[in-house]
């Protein structure tokens, strides 16, 4: 006896080529975190096509790192937008998008960071938005610095927002790193090219003069794109 | 079509973006008829915590619901985070999550970390449930690693459930 095939409500594809191997020993730090058995694939079922549909925490400057505090921070003023859309070009209205970074000067406000740069005491860093009816999303920050770390001799990472996403499924959750055009650090950075050839470059904005405010901020735009339903037919397995 | 976006790491300075203070692993508010504490130490290859770890969980409530549209609608959060903290020990605060049809009782677990560039997946079961012997997901893990998916009641109200992420005891991950 066979099943029909059918469709399911839900199904999200599965990514390839995209993510980074968790283990890539340029980054060192991967050395003694990444699992070395073969995760075990299955099914996604209610819990996996479900997921939080967070509406909160947002805070009244959330959407505005450089209006945080009592004066303004240091660097150059620049609104951040773009859309979150799935792999079907859908957009994803109304998900929470979570942003950090380190000030102009490259330092994070962070107890463990403590390279010789400037905290900057109006900048903390943190940011939250949601995205609206198109899947847009957008705040304004200043252009975070690059840093050195303690990766290999001379480290310095490109520099970078750090992106948290949760679009409508537990299997869409995705944290990323959004990055500037152009960076000469690129060629040289282990994280930026632990993804692969190919899919790296998705993680870079680019500059939009079009969403630029005169006399006031640049603008980059960065689209984010987290996995779609996947449309293919498949078989039930036998009871 | 759109293509995917990779996934990069936390990094060591997780925290400024994602720490909710004790909204995160607050599922439920103190004091709710019924919560647990699940809690447990996240663990690098060496057996070291990790400090600069992120566990989020993601579940169904008591009736097995989600607050989702697909998920039957529930007042419920369901979810909860948790910033590993200088012991690498992680906690929310819950319900117990129902059966699901089919599926015995448990909570999806997404594991981030400095060194870690995409998350890792887990998920925690209930000791001693009877489900537990027919869950479909469970039947895909070889016997001797299974027990790395059932949290240990340690208490009237608490459960431990520890993250290896490497080594002989390896959690199992899975791939969703
Ligand atoms: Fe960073």
């Amino acid at each position: 006896m066979t099943s029909a095939p059918r469709q399911r409500e839900s199904r999200y594809v599965r990514p390839r080529d995209t993510h980074p191997p968790l283990d890539s020993p340029e980054y060192r730090s991967t050395g003694l975190r990444h699992p070395t058995r073969a995760p075990i694939v299955v099914p996604q079922r209610l819990t996996e096509v479900t997921g939080p549909l967070l509406t909160g925490p947002i805070g009244p400057s959330d959407h505005d790192l450089t209006r945080q505090h009592a004066g303004e921070p240091q660097g150059q003023r620049i609104i951040v937008t773009g859309r979150v859309l799935d792999s079907d070009g859908r957009p994803v209205p109304d998900t929470l998008v979570e942003v950090w970074q380190a000030n102009a000067a490259g330092r994070y406000a962070h107890r463990s960071d403590d390279w010789a740069a400037p905290l900057d005491p109006n900048f903390s860093g943190g940011g939250r938005v949601l995205t609206n009816a198109l899947g847009e999303y957008s705040f304004t920050t200043i252009k975070p610095g690059a840093y050195p770390w303690g990766n290999h001799p001379n480290a310095w990472r490109p520099a970078h927002i750090h992106f948290s996403l949760f679009g409508r499924a537990f299997t869409q959750r995705l944290i990323t790193q959004m990055y500037f055009p152009a960076d000469p650090l690129f060629a040289f950075d282990p994280i930026y090219n632990s993804a692969p050839e190919g899919a790296r470059e998705r993680m870079v904005s680019t500059f939009d003069m079009e969403a630029t405010q005169p006399a006031w901020a640049l603008a980059y735009r960065w689209d984010i794109v987290l996995r779609g339903r996947d449309q293919t037919p498949f078989e039930e397995p036998h009871a | 079509m759109p293509e995917l976006t990779p996934s990069q790491t936390v990094g060591p300075y997780l925290r400024l973006g994602l720490d909710w203070g004790p909204a995160g692993p607050a599922v439920v508010p103190e004091g709710t008829p019924g919560a647990v504490r699940i809690t447990g130490i996240l663990y690098d290859g060496e057996g070291t915590p990790i400090t600069d770890g992120l566990v989020e969980t993601w579940q169904a409530d008591p009736e097995g619901r989600f607050p989702h549209p697909e998920g039957g609608g529930s007042d419920f959060r369901g979810f909860g985070r948790s910033c590993t903290d200088d012991e690498g020990r992680w906690e929310v605060r819950t319900l117990l999550p129902g059966a699901l049809p089919g599926e015995a009782p448990h909570l999806d677990v997404s594991v981030f970390a400095r060194g870690l560039l995409d998350r890792v997946v887990t998920r925690v079961y209930l000791p001693d449930h009877p489900a537990n012997a027919t869950d479909p997901v469970l039947a895909l893990v070889p016997a001797e690693r299974r027990g790395t998916l059932v949290a240990e009641r340690v208490g009237e109200a608490e459960y431990r459930f520890d993250i290896r992420l490497q080594g002989e005891a390896e959690t199992v991950f899975l791939d969703v």
